[in-house]
């Protein structure tokens, strides 16, 4: 190992921008795992709060949010650095700035600001759920909470639907220029694969944004639904 | 959108008489300009106007006049360069505007590209990253046999493309965030692909993005304006290149 190994890389630029990489897609990799764990609430109520029970009660998960914790703080807080000396290397603004309509797109030109505000539905989010109101259900003689229930009644209010769907969409827009930005900071930039990344990017923006949407939106709407029941 | 009759044109220009003074957008209106006339050909016809009223003409950067030394700049209505692409301000062609254009003329900004007058940036800034390690130190003699050492043509025209970076600081002047990465990685690409650049491969890339970071370029959020507005078409493919160099020179 080279001695300005760890040095330069926590301060150049370029080093920077690998964690931002790395941090950014161990979070994309969080997501994946969070959505599939979603969907267990529209299959069964029981297996919904048996899974999460599992995970809460595993003596590795202090470790594991640590961790998690960790990347999301590392990630928001190197943005918001590299955001700050960004907006210091240009002092002076044009008087007319025009996009050359290849470049920078609606979702790259708002990740500081998409980003703020992912962070705020995350407090937000841990507020309501994790730290939300104590129900409790039992399965076979075991006691656990009943985050089944708690979901359910959160989204039938409107407003926390439309705001968790909002921020979903967001969450896309900031993911379909994330993901393959990461690939590009970390020096992927094979001829016959990078295509593939980038149209990669976009699925997964799409996944992400239309399959965490899709659940408060079936949870308030299935009671309207002939035959819907929760 | 061209015509051949000569057009009047409104134009905004900043002006601003020294490093330190304040400056502010002027409007000029100026008759009679060919279509046929090339965009700096136009700033002297202004000039002369001004010279022939008493006033100071524009102060603006220009040398060769034929795209290939990289000194002519302005940022025209808000893209460096003008609308046409792969083109430097002084290879473009007033056909490209129309009779009652407004045209506004800016100098390119960062933090490391002060304004010296008018439209005349200091881009010290781009040499002083070369000077870090943008070139090659070891003595190669006179010039070998060709064929003595093979480099795959697929390498060859990678570092020709490169090397076709003229330095004329667009790249920077784009960027929302002033980041240099399209210029440096130009740079060490087109050593980094070649066997004279092996030598000083790993201190060269340290070296000049330490320098690149010192002087105050922002950092690269990989939106692809600096490839889109490039005169010489330099791909991002190059700062991914340069990413790769960076983490093998700081890793191992």
């Amino acid at each position: 190992m080279s001695p300005t190994c760890c040095h330069s890389i926590f301060t150049s630029s370029v080093g920077r921008k690998y964690i931002m990489a790395i941090t950014g897609l161990m979070l994309s990799g969080f997501l994946l795992v969070h959505l599939i764990g979603n969907y267990l609430l529209l299959i069964d109520p029981a297996l919904f709060n048996a899974y999460a029970h599992k995970l809460t009660t595993n003596p590795l998960i202090y470790g594991a949010e640590a961790i998690l914790i960790l990347i999301f703080l590392t990630h928001i807080s190197l943005a918001i650095k590299l955001t700050l000396e960004n907006r210091q290397a240009r002092p002076q603004k044009y008087y007319v700035r025009k996009l050359s309509g290849r470049g920078a797109t609606w979702a790259s030109s708002t990740m500081p600001y998409t980003g703020i505000l992912i962070l705020i539905f995350l407090v937000l989010h841990l507020i309501h759920f994790k730290y939300g109101a104590l129900y409790y259900a039992t399965y076979d003689g075991v006691e656990m909470r009943d985050l089944h229930r708690l979901v359910i009644e959160f989204f039938q209010l409107p407003l926390h639907v439309a705001i968790y769907v909002a921020t979903m969409v967001l969450t896309g827009f900031h993911l379909s220029h994330g993901f393959w930005s990461a690939f590009q900071s970390l020096g992927f930039d094979h001829p016959n694969y990078f295509g593939l990344i980038k149209k990669i990017s976009l699925l997964y923006a799409i996944v992400i944004a239309v399959g965490y949407s899709f659940i408060p939106v079936w949870v308030y709407l299935s009671p309207y639904i002939a035959g819907g029941t929760h | 959108m061209s015509s051949s009759k000569n057009m009047t044109l409104n134009l905004k220009v900043w002006r601003q008489k020294s490093k330190d003074a304040e400056g502010k957008m002027v409007d000029y209106q100026l008759k009679d300009v060919s279509p046929d006339s090339s965009f700096l050909e136009m700033m002297d016809q202004l000039n002369e106007e001004l010279i022939a009223k008493g006033d100071d003409p524009v102060a603006f950067d220009h040398d060769c006049r034929e795209g290939i030394c990289g000194m002519c700049s302005l940022m025209i209505n808000g893209r460096p360069h003008g609308p046409e692409d792969e083109t430097t301000t002084c290879q473009l062609h007033m056909r490209k505007f129309s009779e009652g254009d407004t045209v506004v003329i800016e100098p390119f900004r960062a933090r490391p590209f002060p304004v010296l007058r008018d439209l005349i940036i200091d881009r010290t800034a781009l040499d002083t990253i070369m000077q870090a390690g943008g070139f090659v130190s070891v003595n190669t003699g006179n010039a070998a046999e060709a064929s003595a050492v093979a480099i795959c043509k697929c390498d060859s025209d990678l570092a020709m493309d490169a090397a076709s970076c003229v330095g004329c600081g667009s790249c920077v002047a784009v960027c929302k965030n002033a980041s240099a990465m399209l210029f440096v990685s130009a740079k060490v690409s087109q050593l980094a692909l070649l066997p004279q650049g092996q030598v000083e491969r790993r201190d060269r890339v340290l070296n000049m993005v330490k320098k690149m970071d010192e002087l105050g370029f922002g950092n690269c959020t990989n939106e692809k304006e600096c490839e889109a507005v490039c005169p010489k078409g330099i791909k991002i493919t190059n700062i991914a290149r340069l990413n790769r160099e960076y983490m093998s020179a700081a890793l191992f």
